[in-house]
């Protein structure tokens, strides 16, 4: 009897395991146009996405998706061409990028509008590549993402030019003296941006006094790693790390009595919508960016406006680079003259070399024209935001 | 003094891990089984704790209670519905049931609270940290409450092994299952006792490691599960003194491994050191070594 009992309860336990991850499903797939069929409208281009909507990098995810939306919606409002997005959720996770993919491939997408994280870029773009999928990302940075693929472009600065960038901004601006460096030696972008980082330090006489590494499994205690630059000096800290492992190494520098001028690239944006995160942590905290909300140019204001109204929250620059990717295919699609009705692969090299002769006055980079070349590289301006009272400044 | 910085760091990490491979020994010692769901009931325990004190706004003591109750029941819930029904069924069986239970949790998890990382408030926020020698050496009063949490969870665990009828219960079943049930015992409730402890336990480790490490997710317990269940190993599994010493071990080589060596490395040369103790001493460095019948 009583096994029989068990039995029963164990087989309800299994039954709601069952229908918790088939709810749990239900939650990432997320197609905003409610079109549930397989194909879908004939006549609007279709955009497939895919970005972390859930895991530890979901802030950047729900940016892209929310922000590649509004843009969606004005572009479809002026009537000229029509758009449709399907956004699918990664985890930050290259095989469930994969799966996400193939999805978007059976839903018949014309273009790809990511992916929104690096590492499972570097499993998408060779597959659109070779399936001949044009393919643009918001934010996916490393340059492997683009190298050799000419159906691929970025519209954020590539991690190497995120670490020069960084570089140059210190030793410009006078920042710092001695440099300290915590990176994730296991994740291709942060590796990537403390390369480039350090091998332009070394040219501008930049002094790095302390460089300490972290791994995913090793991503709690920070205490060797911010002993390690206090006990060396650093008066600047450069994290090009994500915001989590971020969020981790503020409170414990606070709590070690070390700080020093916190300094972060892309990855630190979404630091402050953490839930329960205490902002006074990252009060002063400079990160370098092509997007800020508090700029005083009109397309900047109706965008942060629209985001705000419609989401609760001010739009960080994944919001942005999705917004301005979903124009430049806008611009693409005008360009080279491609329909609904072409396959993906017929359009795939119409638009890539559309890409290279458009211009787009995006809202990143700081008010200068976005243009790209025949690699799928951005040029545009780089600037750096402070974080003051909660928000970002313009610094 | 970066030195002893190091050192008061590592036995902080180590006590954490000595807290939660006190769960895993003692279910292992009395259970004989590998309770690969102990991590996630932390991480369910963390949670908890996080919406009493962020929804609720009650004070941190309550958190800490509650959470612990909560962990019991669950504990309790846990071993009646997926451990006991294969009491009898082969070891693999129940490792099996154990790593299934520990994806239940973990996704049940993701459903209750979602999957974006929550930012754990401190137990012991308000309190300062103490700054000695000028601020060269620097100690965190969440790793002082986790030290002295941890000595005195042993103090009390050894105790009531020692001294209570129940913990007399649990050696005697953990010495000889069949004998114990000769002699009166119960065996079933003692193995529910074991459980209910180690998931207190659990919810403890849980807002101490959360206190010290805040970023919650889903797969917080995981790691620290799997170190805390080298830590058992390392000491000798099944022994509570050996639980401890290994935890605390493991914390402080992985620190100086980290500081001195490399910080790329540092789990590589934990789990090198993990080896070598095993190839000289294959019982653990406090375990008991037990001959087999034939």
């Amino acid at each position: 009897m009583k096994k029989k009992i068990a039995l029963a309860l164990s087989l309800i336990m299994l039954a709601g395991t069952v229908c918790l991850s088939g709810c749990g499903n239900n939650g990432g797939n997320t197609s905003d146009t409610g079109n549930s069929s397989t194909s879908g409208t004939e006549s609007a281009i279709r955009i497939g996405g895919i970005g972390p909507v859930t895991g530890g990098a979901a802030a950047y995810g729900m940016a892209v998706k929310n922000g590649a939306q509004i843009a969606v919606d004005e572009i479809n409002a002026k009537g000229e061409i029509k758009l449709e997005l399907n956004f699918q959720d990664d985890e930050n996770d290259a095989e469930k990028s994969v799966s996400a993919y193939n999805t978007l491939k059976d839903w018949k997408m014309h273009m790809l509008l990511g992916t929104v994280t690096t590492t499972p870029c570097l499993a998408i773009s060779p597959e659109t590549y070779s399936d001949r999928i044009f393919q643009i990302t918001p934010s996916a940075s490393s340059p492997q993402v683009i190298e050799g693929h000419d159906n691929v472009f970025q519209v954020c600065f590539s991690d190497p030019n995120q670490g020069t960038a960084s570089a140059q901004y210190i030793a410009e601006k006078a920042l710092a003296t001695k440099i300290g460096i915590i990176y994730r030696n296991d994740d291709a972008y942060s590796t990537g941006i403390f390369e480039s980082f350090k091998a332009e330090a070394e040219k501008l006489g930049l002094d790095i006094v302390s460089v300490t590494t972290f791994t995913n499994d090793t991503a709690s205690d920070f205490s060797v790693q911010i002993n390690d630059a206090k006990s060396k000096g650093a008066d600047l800290l450069f994290l090009p790390i994500y915001y989590e492992p971020a969020s981790l190494i503020l409170a414990q520098a606070k709590s070690a009595d070390f700080a020093p001028l916190f300094f972060g690239v892309d990855g630190m944006d979404g630091i402050l919508s953490l839930e329960n995160f205490d902002k006074s942590l990252a009060e002063g905290v400079i990160l370098l960016t092509p997007f800020s909300a508090d700029s005083e140019d009109a397309a900047t204001k109706s965008f942060v406006e629209k985001y705000q109204s419609a989401h609760g929250e001010i739009p960080n620059q994944f919001a942005a680079d999705a917004y301005d990717a979903v124009y430049a295919i806008a611009e693409a699609v005008k360009k080279s003259g491609v329909t609904a009705d072409m396959s993906a692969a017929d359009m795939c090299d119409k638009l890539a070399a559309a890409m290279t002769e458009i211009k787009i006055d995006g809202i990143t980079g700081a008010g200068s024209q976005l243009t790209w070349n025949d690699k799928g590289e951005v040029s545009k301006a780089p600037m750096a935001v402070v974080i003051k009272d909660g928000v970002y400044v313009g610094y | 003094m970066t030195f002893l910085n190091h050192l008061i760091n590592g036995i902080s990490l180590g006590s954490v891990f000595a807290i939660i491979a006190l769960g895993y020994t003692m279910v292992y010692g009395i259970a004989k089984m590998l309770n690969f769901a102990h991590g996630d009931v932390i991480m369910i325990g963390a949670y908890v704790s996080f919406c009493v004190t962020s929804y609720l706004n009650l004070p941190v003591i309550a958190a800490v209670v509650i959470s612990m109750l909560v962990c019991t029941v669950l504990g309790i819930v846990i071993e009646r519905l997926a451990y006991k029904p294969l009491r009898d069924a082969s070891s693999l069986a129940v490792l099996i049931t154990a790593i299934g239970v520990s994806y239940f949790l973990q996704n049940a998890a993701l459903i209750l609270w979602g999957s974006n990382p929550k930012i754990f408030s401190s137990v012991v926020a308000g309190l300062p940290t103490l700054s000695l020698a000028d601020g060269r050496l620097v100690i965190s009063s969440e790793a002082i409450i986790t030290i002295l949490a941890c000595i005195i969870i042993m103090i009390a665990l050894s105790l009531f092994t020692a001294k209570t009828k129940a913990g007399k219960a649990m050696r005697a079943v953990s010495e000889d299952k069949g004998a114990a049930r000769l002699m009166g015992i119960n065996v079933n409730f003692t193995i529910s006792i074991t459980f209910a402890i180690g998931s207190a336990l659990a919810a403890v480790a849980g807002v101490l490691l959360c206190s010290a490490y805040p970023t919650l997710s889903p797969t917080t317990g995981a790691m620290p599960g799997i170190k805390a269940f080298t830590a058992a190993v390392f000491g000798g599994i099944g022994s509570i003194p050996g639980a401890m010493l290994g935890g605390i071990l493991i914390g402080i080589i992985e620190i100086f491994a980290k500081a001195y060596i490399s910080t790329k490395i540092s789990d590589a040369i934990v789990f090198a050191v993990l080896i070598i103790v095993l190839l000289v001493k294959p019982e653990g460095l406090l375990g008991r070594k037990v001959r087999e019948k034939v």
